[in-house]
Order: structure tokens, then C-alpha cells, then sequence
């Protein structure tokens, strides 16, 4: 790990550490929050029982359906944007302004349309990492260098070819930008989702534990959602970091 | 490389090539290039010398069916050439086109690849082509590890195995330094020699034009037509040596006076030396 990478792990321990401080003395009322320590105590047994293990594979199956969805999706179309100039300039209005509306909105009209399950969920999520991965798609493809294309050219390569073995790897760095964003929303679409109208998920189970007053099954659930987010997110960044570093010039 | 052109088998032919640029937002119509006519001889070696800007690139992509001429017509083997590559050319580009997400190994294999050739010719071609340009002990390098010239070289290896017999090299070694740019001539003749291939070559370097060509075309400034065509009537077995010849003074001298002047109307000086 770089100098900077063990600055940033000791600011979370350092919050971390003040946190089980101010929790364990009691100036921070249990009421509110319990000791980080106890989260993760917590999390290890919600795990260990399986008590929620549908839960758990609920939420994974769709948030992995979602992550696949928003990454395939988004490369798709964000290629056929960049294809047809027409379709970009028509749609980059709206693509630069999406975010401004919460797809969380249209959870309700989802529901109305498809009933309480899985799809709504999946769908919210989808609209979460979907338009990051067409924005990322698009710029990276705006950057690939123009030799690049002309090698592929010259080598007569295949439309397929070129997508897949010159645009695709080229545009690499902002697509990971992309995946990276989109794991993290379809995550957020999803455990958000639950939260409303679920009878099943992760997302439900922390609404379940508030509503009940149980803070501890409540924190540990949340320590569980960061500690899956937060290794998805380690995972990708440490593999494109080591990808990337080969092509650095 | 002596024969009377009328004896010689044209490999590719030029008429009248013209390329105007439309008129883009604030900027009118740029008349880049011609028109130009030129005949390319079977096996030889012919650069293109001219100042920055005079439509050098323009005539290669033109040539090679990366852009489509304006005016003119473009053959190569006899058969049309229009904004497609043709099978048998082969370009090497200025800038590092070296794929950086590959191995040297793999940059080298993909246009075959790409070709559906059989993976044990792959194979072997590639290795070939790899051992040819000396890159065999980087075959497993990425780009990013070699120097400016072996990634040079990778380029050249990438066109190599796919045995064009026409090869065109967009200043190939325009990023290198003087030494280097000698020795990647020395590596140019070789595999010109050994390949029997046509080349093309497109530089600002006069000694480098005049060390490494049968013929020279000099190119006035933009739009770039060819003012004079000559030959140097070198051996084919030269090599970076004849930079001590006494006709490669003369040679190089005489691309300049034709480049002179040509240099300053690019640079937006021509006239002046009048007015002094």
C-alpha cells in the first residue's frame, strides 16, 4: 500500500477509534449508536446464524443482476450514442441533467406497474449505475486516440474486432471509472429499495431493526452493507489500479 | 535501382490526387493537397520530403485508403483504392501506435489474428517478425517498458508479419534521436532488402531521405504538389555509411534549395529575404 493508502486507513481508524470512545463513555447515548466494535460483532453474528441468510442472498442476487445490467447495458449503449452523432446530440441534455431527478421517484409507478418483488428494485438500481456507465462509456470512447482506430483499419479489423479488441480496451480507464460507479449505485439502488415496500433483503432488515428499536441488529447490518461495498469497491480499484499500471506511459 | 522507367512495373499510381478540407465553423476551405501525380515503382524505395504541413500525411492516408481524395484516382496492384485499406498495405504511423493493453508479442500477432491466419503460423510469423526487428527478448514486454525506438520497431514488426508489399511509413522515426534514427535506417534498408517489399516513406529529414531512397519527390508547401523527382542511384545494399559519400552532400543540397523557399512560405516568411 502507497503512503497516502495507509494516511487514508488511519483517518477511518483514528474515526473509528473516537467513535468506540465516545460510545463506550457514554457521551454518545447507545440509544443512538453503539461502539463500532459491537457493529462489527454484531455483523459477524447476523452472519454466523444465518438468521437472514435469504436476506442476504436476495439483495446479492439483485444487486449483482443490477451490476451486470448497468455495465452491460451502459457500455452498449453508450457506444451506440457515441456511433450515431445524431442520437448524442439529441440525449446529452439529458444524459448531463439525469441525476438531478432521484430514480428513487419513480419507485412508487414501479411498483404499481410490476408489484412488490425484486424487479422494481432491480430496475430502480439499474437507473442508478446505468447512465454513470453510458456518461464514463462515451468519454473514454472520445478519447481514444485516432491511431489507434487507423491500426484497426489498416489491419481490416472486424467491426466486432475493433469494438472489443481496440475501442473497448482503449476506453478501459474510464470504463472502469464507470463499473466502479455503477456497482456503487446499483448497491445503493437496491438496499434503498428495500427499505420501501420490501418484505425481503437487506435493505428491509435494517427498516425491519428500526422500527423494532434494535440498534445493535440495526448497526450490524449497516457494518455488513459497507464491509460488502467497501470490498467490491477495493477489489475493482485494486485491479484496474494493477491493469493500468502496465500501459502507463 | 537503375532501370529506365518505362521498364519498370508501376505498383502504384497517382493522378491528379487533390484533398480540400470543407470549410469548417470560422475556418474556410483548406486546399491540403495537389494535385499530385506520381507512379511507385515495383521494389523501390521512394520518399516524400517537404515542409511542415504541406500535405505529406495527407498523400499516405489518401494512399492508403484512410481518406478519400477529393479529386483524383488512387491504384495499387491495378485494382482502385477508395477509402478502404487494401490487402498488401501496410502503414506504420508517426506517433507510438503500439497497443498498450498488449504484450509486444501480442501488438505483433494481431493483425494476423485479426486475419483468421492459422494459429500455429501465428505463431510463427510472429515470432519471425519479432526476432526480425530484435525485440525477441521484450516478446513479453508491454509497451510502456520498451524505448521510444523498440516501440518503433514493434510498429514496424506489427506491419512486417503481414508480409505487405507495400509499405508506408507516416516519419516513422520523427520522435528519435540522431544516433538512433541512423541505426532505425540501417533497420529500414534491411528489411526494404530482405522483404523486396515497395516503400513509401514520408519525412522532413533530408539527410534521412537522402540516405534511405532510390527516389525522392520534393513537395512544395501547402497545397503540396511534387516539384521535382530525384534519383540518387545508390546500391540497394547501402547503409547509413553513405552519409560520408561526396554525391550525399550534393543530394541533400539539392533538396534543400527545392525545400528553401518552400520551408518559409510554410513558416510564413516567404518574401522576405527579397525585401531585405
Amino acid at each position: 500500500m502507497s503512503r497516502y493508502g495507509w494516511i487514508r486507513l488511519a483517518i477511518v481508524a483514528g474515526a473509528a477509534l473516537i467513535l468506540e470512545v465516545l460510545c463506550r463513555s457514554h457521551i454518545v447515548s447507545r440509544l443512538i449508536m453503539i461502539p463500532p466494535s459491537e457493529m462489527l460483532i454484531s455483523a459477524w453474528q447476523i452472519l454466523a446464524s444465518g438468521a437472514i441468510k435469504d436476506d442476504i442472498y436476495v439483495s446479492v442476487v439483485n444487486i449483482c443482476t443490477a451490476i451486470a445490467l448497468s455495465i452491460s447495458g451502459g457500455f452498449f449503449i453508450g457506444l451506440a450514442i457515441f456511433s450515431l452523432p445524431a442520437l448524442r446530440a439529441t440525449l446529452e441534455p439529458f444524459l448531463a441533467s439525469y441525476y438531478s431527478v432521484p430514480p428513487i421517484v419513480f419507485y412508487p409507478l414501479l411498483i404499481v406497474i410490476f408489484g412488490i418483488n425484486q424487479i422494481p428494485q432491480i430496475i430502480i438500481a439499474v437507473m442508478f449505475g446505468l447512465v454513470t456507465m453510458v456518461i464514463n462509456t462515451i468519454n473514454g470512447l472520445d478519447r481514444i486516440r485516432p491511431v489507434l482506430l487507423k491500426v484497426g483499419r489498416v489491419h481490416r479489423a472486424s467491426f466486432l474486432v475493433t469494438v472489443f479488441r481496440i475501442k473497448l480496451p482503449a476506453a478501459a480507464p474510464y470504463l472502469f471509472i464507470g463499473v466502479t460507479l455503477a456497482v456503487s449505485y446499483s448497491i445503493i439502488g437496491v438496499i434503498s429499495s428495500e427499505f420501501i415496500m420490501s418484505a425481503v433483503g437487506i435493505g428491509h432488515q435494517i427498516s425491519y431493526a428500526y422500527d423494532s428499536y434494535d440498534n445493535r441488529t440495526m448497526y450490524g447490518l449497516i457494518a455488513l452493507v459497507l464491509g460488502i461495498a467497501t470490498l467490491l469497491n477495493m477489489s475493482l480499484h485494486v485491479y484496474s489500479q494493477r491493469l493500468l499500471r502496465r500501459w502507463t506511459r | 535501382m537503375d532501370l529506365p522507367d518505362a521498364t519498370r512495373t508501376v505498383h502504384a499510381r497517382v493522378v491528379g490526387l487533390t484533398r480540400v478540407y470543407p470549410a469548417r465553423d470560422f475556418q474556410g476551405a483548406v486546399n491540403a493537397l495537389g494535385p499530385v501525380d506520381l507512379d511507385l515503382y515495383k521494389g523501390e524505395f521512394f520518399t516524400i520530403v517537404g515542409p511542415s504541413g504541406c500535405g505529406k500525411s495527407t498523400f499516405l492516408e489518401l494512399l492508403a485508403g484512410l481518406a478519400l481524395p477529393t479529386e483524383g484516382s488512387i491504384e495499387f496492384e491495378g485494382q482502385p483504392v477508395r477509402g478502404q485499406v487494401p490487402e498488401g498495405i501496410g502503414v506504420v504511423f508517426q506517433e507510438d501506435s503500439s497497443f498498450p493493453w498488449l504484450t509486444v508479442w501480442d501488438n505483433v500477432a494481431f493483425g494476423l489474428q485479426c486475419a483468421g491466419v492459422d494459429p500455429a503460423e501465428v505463431e510463427r510469423r510472429t515470432n519471425y517478425a519479432v526476432g526480425f526487428m530484435g525485440l525477441a527478448d521484450f516478446a513479453r514486454s508491454y509497451p510502456a517498458q520498451l524505448s521510444g525506438g523498440m516501440r518503433q520497431r514493434l510498429c514496424i514488426a506489427r506491419t512486417l508479419v503481414l508480409q505487405p508489399r507495400l509499405i508506408l511509413l507516416d516519419e516513422p522515426f520523427g520522435a528519435l534521436d540522431q544516433q538512433t534514427r541512423l541505426l532505425m535506417g540501417d533497420e529500414l534498408l534491411r528489411l526494404w532488402r530482405e522483404t523486396g517489399a515497395t516503400i513509401l516513406l514520408i519525412t522532413h529529414a533530408l539527410d534521412e531521405a537522402t540516405m534511405l531512397s532510390d527516389r525522392i519527390g520534393a513537395m512544395s508547401a501547402r497545397p503540396g504538389r511534387l516539384l521535382e523527382i530525384i534519383s540518387t542511384h545508390w546500391s540497394a545494399d547501402r547503409d547509413s555509411r553513405i552519409v560520408g559519400d561526396e554525391r550525399f552532400g550534393a543530394i541533400t543540397a539539392r533538396l534543400w534549395v527545392l525545400l528553401r523557399q518552400q520551408s518559409m512560405k510554410a513558416i510564413g516568411r516567404a518574401g522576405t529575404e527579397a525585401a531585405v
